[in-house]
């Protein structure tokens, strides 16, 4: 782990007329690093991680990649450096299919400036197979695939354009277990190989297999950031629901004194 | 699966659209039917070259409409703008440039274009950039550039055009003969050759399945009649009191040129692949790093271009511009988009759809004329066929 965090939020705001809907909020992310963002429904953690990915503007704060200072006007400036984000609602063109899904945006294109729709099916072939090697018919509209299908295809678009640092905003709220398997799967193997995952989750589990650290929100604020060793299930719990730890708690993987 | 026969594998080995076939299917049976109800005189060369010509004006603006429509938006102000830009294009022409002088009418042509462009870029900038729902701008437009057409000169016809622009509206020398016909023929079996070929040969490069070689020379022969057959049709329509073949009617030209040339818009540009995206999932585009907005704004830009386009040809048809000109035609160019599988909710639809739906449309109105049935009654069967086409739509999407 190098010293510079991949991605610095200092003091993010935002606010929507009086709500403060994110108020100075910090967190940082490493390398091959999963840090947890938790939090109710409305805690402020989709609008946070929004801000990272580009989709919206904050109020103030500043946002560092690779310890420098950086603007992210749109999505576009974000995936410039390499921010990548797989949203809860997929965000796929249902009517396009897989190949189109997963280039939209920056699709690949011929000498004469058109889309290299044969090329873009070969390269999507190649992903998707590796995601789920029962993915065959990546030319139908992706209206027609199962929930499974449709999550392999977003999380390809995120990845496949060497990602430094991913989003997952509620990756498996939708799928089956197995599904939910590859997913978690997929998690640790990107660990591995480096890149910074930032992981929105309302499941416990996933949370304490998958995660390096925690960031808690509650009504905006920064309720409490520890690494995953220190905290258990009703500690995260209880910052969750209260804001606070219980009274008595000290470090996890501390001894008692 | 179990239920697929032969033909059911065959049409999809062959990824020719079923709703295309059933389609195609339509158009041959109402085409027999005003046939018969007409004796015979529906499926004459003369007819033909007519319905050709008249379904060329809406085909041109029903290109336009299916990327409007797919981009979840509504263009109402279709036949206004059309009305407008041919009498600005008729009052340059008769009454400000010089007459007779060459570069007049191409000059015309050209501010013509540049209007519905720039008109089109307005009422997308309106909807795209102050959030104003299309079917209000649009509405808006539709009486704006209505009464525009007609303070251009006061509501006086202008006329006569120039000579060398009236065959661009396809009169008596508005084809372009048998011989071009031909050459014209000739270079669009090329053309399909070609693209056969390469889509074959950029699939195998890639490793892909291809379809059957014998399926690909069927389809080619499918396309090659249908060439040859419109050519010889074209043909034996003859200029009046005399042997001589008319050929390919210029306006029919235009509007060869531009389904090709939205087709490829729609099918192989980045651009088009954004407006079917953001007709699928707006939020999905704008998350892409899709300029939502922009896109908006050139779609609108482009409908704008084929009304001035309408217009040109319009004019040089009438041989004059009335302020008239193009009303109600918004209704026919929704219609046969719609009709041409475009679906209202956005997100789906084709060109090649849309231009059949446009000849259908034409053939029924054609086909009633021909037997004379009142106005009135064209409209209420005319309405009755939009609201099938949509029923017949909604019958389609829940059964996938």
């Amino acid at each position: 782990m190098t010293d510079t965090p991949l991605v610095e939020l200092k003091n993010i705001e935002k606010r929507f007329g009086g709500v403060q809907a994110v108020d100075r909020v910090s967190v940082d992310l490493h390398a091959g690093e999963v840090v947890g963002i938790l939090g109710h429904n409305g805690a402020g953690k989709s609008c946070l991680m929004k801000i990272l990915s580009g989709a919206m503007p904050s109020d103030g704060g500043e946002i560092h990649v690779n310890g420098r200072s950086v603007q992210l006007a749109n999505t576009r400036d974000a995936r410039g450096y390499g921010i990548e984000t797989i949203y809860q609602t997929l965000a796929l063109a249902d009517n396009l299919n897989a190949p189109a899904n997963l280039f939209l945006g920056r699709e690949l294109r011929t000498r004469w400036g058109t889309l290299d729709d044969d090329t873009m099916e070969a390269q999507a072939r190649e992903v998707l197979h590796r995601l789920n090697p029962n993915f065959t018919n990546i030319n139908d509209p992706v209206r027609t695939m199962s929930g499974g299908q449709r999550q392999v295809v977003a999380i390809a678009r995120a990845i496949y354009f060497d990602a430094k640092i991913l989003i997952m905003d509620e990756p498996t709220a939708a799928l089956g277990p197995s599904e939910t398997r590859m997913v978690a799967d997929l998690t640790v193997q990107l660990r591995s190989e480096g890149i910074g995952i930032f992981l929105i989750s309302h499941d416990m589990h996933d949370v304490f297999d998958l995660c390096d650290r925690i960031m808690v929100m509650k009504n905006g604020r920064c309720v409490g950031a520890y690494g995953i060793n220190e905290v258990s299930k009703d500690d995260v719990l209880s910052l969750i629901i209260a804001g606070q730890l219980p009274e008595d708690w000290r470090p996890r993987n501390q001894p008692a004194l | 699966m179990d239920r697929d026969n032969g033909v059911l594998k065959l049409l999809r080995a062959s990824e020719v659209n079923t709703r295309m076939i059933a389609m195609i299917a339509v158009l041959i049976a109402v085409w027999l039917g005003l046939d018969a109800m007409t004796g015979g005189i529906f499926l004459t060369a003369r007819n033909l070259y007519n319905l050709a010509v008249q379904s060329s004006v809406v085909g041109i603006m029903a290109t336009g409409m299916v990327l409007i429509i797919v981009a979840r938006h509504i263009d109402l102000s279709v036949g206004s703008i059309l009305g407008f830009t041919g009498m600005f294009i008729a009052w340059l022409q008769v009454d400000i440039f010089s007459l007779g002088a060459s570069w007049n009418w191409p000059l015309t042509v050209l501010i013509g274009l540049l209007m519905g462009g720039l008109i089109g870029a307005w009422q997308g900038y309106l909807v795209a950039y102050q959030a104003i729902p299309a079917f209000v701008v649009t509405l808006g437009g539709l009486l704006m550039f209505r009464g525009g057409a007609y303070l251009v000169t006061n509501g006086r016809t202008v006329a006569p055009m120039d000579p060398t622009y009236q065959l661009l509206g396809g009169g008596i020398n508005g084809s372009i003969g048998q011989i071009w016909s031909w050459v014209f023929g000739g270079l669009a079996i090329l053309f399909v050759c070609l693209m056969i070929y390469r889509n074959r040969q950029s699939r195998l490069r890639h490793g892909f399945t291809t379809k059957p070689v014998l399926l690909e020379l069927a389809l080619l022969a499918v396309w090659v009649s249908m060439i040859v057959g419109f050519v010889l049709v074209m043909n034996a329509y003859t200029k009046p009191r005399s042997d001589i073949p008319r050929g390919i009617p210029v306006p029919v030209l235009i509007l060869i040129v531009v389904v090709i040339v939205m087709s490829l818009v729609a099918r192989v540009t980045p651009f088009g692949r954004y407006v079917f995206a953001m007709g699928g999932n707006p939020e999905a585009a704008e998350l892409s790093g899709i300029n939502v907005q922009k896109t908006t704004v050139i779609v609108f830009s482009i409908m704008g271009v084929l009304c001035g386009i309408a217009g040109v040809i319009t004019t040089a048809r009438l041989n004059a511009g009335a302020n008239s000109m193009g009303m109600l035609s918004e209704l026919s160019v929704i219609a046969a988009a719609v009709i041409g599988g475009t679906s209202l909710a956005g997100g789906v639809g084709t060109i090649a759809g849309a231009i059949l739906g446009a000849v259908i449309m034409q053939s029924l109105e054609n086909g009633m004329v021909l037997m004379g049935v009142s106005s009135a009654l064209r409209q209420i069967v005319i309405g009755l066929v939009l609201i099938a086409a949509v029923w017949f739509d909604t019958l389609y999407k829940n059964r996938d």
